[in-house]
């Protein structure tokens, strides 16, 4: 069987963010964000709805520029660097194709090995759907499909936005687990998300942001049981965090 | 009316050689102008569909207009250009089915340049983020839009078809309805109205509604099949 996933050692970390203030429409969603990002492991970036993460990620990745401040991924910007990314979206884009052809597309467009994508659906539990209509998939299926599209790039961060969001734990499940599987081969992992329990299970530390800034930046063993922030600890509390 | 009808209906069923000469001429003439404006056509909707430049509202209305061309005025064009005075006056086109085929291709060009580049911009609207992430390059995205647009873009062939093979003022002009060469269905139907053979225009007319259906139903069919697969 063809090898689907390489290792890596990522020459993009550290990640630092400095000052990132990013307007939309006179809202300020981001208001002097700074973060130190390094080595490897699952960052999780958590905090009520509206805090800002999805568009802090989308900045990590590129997609669009900030209104001031600085992001460096090594020495370079994002938009010198989405190569050598993937962001996985709340809402997977499929093709109006089949599940194979939607891998196909993506290993002739990056022009990587196209005889990698059995191998890839195989590693995302796909094999069985290779030739069913894509968009015709279940939400869990759908996600892992779009996991499997954003590792057929080879990435050395892997962006997720709220991956599992609406999904029953099962697929849940299957999701963590292809992330984690990256995570231990090296890919960095910056996970957006709202479920504490998938936090607590796959986060090496956590990112908690609050009204457009980071509230704390801290290591899950520390996060979960002694929050620093107060936003934080209302989180995890159960209280309404606005 | 009603003998001139059931003519009609026997020439049709009787295989009449001059009839299905000149439905096959039709049909050659339109769907080559057609494949020709879809290839000419699709890439310019495809690229205005996704690029974002000066003067592009000015595009979009001309596009828009353009799909309003009067016939005749294309007609007179390309025949002003293809007659032996004319610059192109040495290929010795005019008044031949190419001179039609470039005729009507002129004037569906602009239709289905048009109609695409609705279709792809609605369609880029929901991929143009995850494009964007991969890294496509310009021609990869266009690429990609059009196959992932293909079964909406068969309507947008199939409206072309429609204009080309119910047009009549500019194959006329650049044709001349010569018997055994470029007569087509709406220029003989034209003929022999004027003629009083009614029998052999609604025969024609006849045959014309049932391409015009039976393309029509065709395209639905594949249509309602990609939906099921959510292809569409």
């Amino acid at each position: 069987m063809k090898t689907a996933l390489s290792a890596h050692a990522t020459a993009l970390l550290p990640l630092t963010v400095r000052d990132l203030v990013l307007r939309v429409d006179k809202a300020t969603v981001l208001d002097g964000v700074n973060l130190d990002l390094g080595g490897r492991g699952c960052t999780m970036i958590m905090g009520a709805n509206g805090a800002g993460k999805s568009l802090l990620l989308k900045l990590l990745h590129g997609l669009m520029p900030s209104t001031s401040g600085r992001i460096s991924w090594g020495e370079h910007a994002p938009s010198e660097v989405t190569a050598r990314q993937a962001l996985v979206f709340q809402k997977p884009v499929l093709l109006r194709r089949s599940v194979a052809a939607n891998i196909d597309f993506v290993l002739k467009a990056r022009g990587k090995d196209m005889t990698r994508r059995d191998a890839l659906l195989e590693h995302v539990g796909l094999s069985h759907k290779a030739g069913q209509p894509a968009r015709l998939l279940s939400g869990g299926e759908a996600q892992r499909l779009a996991l499997a599209r954003a590792l057929a790039t080879d990435p050395e961060v892997l962006l997720l936005d709220e991956p599992t969001a609406s999904l029953d734990p099962a697929s849940v499940l299957a999701i963590e687990s292809i992330v984690s599987e990256a995570c231990s081969r090296g890919v960095r992992i910056i996970f957006v998300t709202h479920d504490i329990g998938q936090a607590r299970r796959i986060a090496d530390d956590v990112v908690f942001l609050h009204r457009g800034r980071v509230a704390e930046h801290t290591a899950a063993a520390t996060f979960f049981p002694e929050p620093h922030s107060d936003a934080a600890r209302n989180y995890l509390s159960g209280k309404i965090v606005v | 009316m009603g003998e001139a009808l059931g003519l009609a209906v026997g020439l049709v069923l009787s295989g009449d050689a001059d009839l299905l000469e000149i439905v096959l001429l039709s049909l050659r003439v339109s769907l080559t102008a057609t494949a020709i404006a879809c290839l000419v056509g699709l890439p310019v909707g495809a690229l205005v569909a996704i690029g974002r430049f000066r003067g592009r509202n000015a595009v979009l209305i001309l596009m828009n207009a353009l799909m309003g061309l009067p016939p005749v005025v294309v007609g007179l064009l390309v025949y002003l250009h293809l007659s032996r005075s004319g610059p192109l006056g040495f290929l010795g086109l005019l008044y031949t089915p190419t001179a039609m085929i470039i005729a009507q291709a002129i004037l569906i060009t602009p239709i289905v340049a048009a109609l695409s580049r609705q279709v792809l911009e609605d369609l880029h609207i929901e991929y143009a983020e995850q494009f964007r992430s991969l890294c496509l390059t310009r021609w990869q995205t266009v690429q990609a839009l059009l196959w992932d647009a293909r079964y909406s873009l068969l309507t947008v062939g199939l409206a072309g078809f429609g204009r080309a093979v119910a047009e009549v003022g500019a194959v006329i002009i650049v044709g001349g309805n010569i018997d055994h060469l470029t007569r087509v269905m709406t220029t003989a139907i034209a003929l022999e109205t004027s003629k009083g053979d009614l029998a052999l225009a609604l025969a024609l007319g006849i045959i014309l509604l049932v391409i015009a259906l039976g393309v029509n139903a065709a395209v639905q069919a594949v249509r309602m099949t990609a939906a099921r697969q959510a292809y569409v």
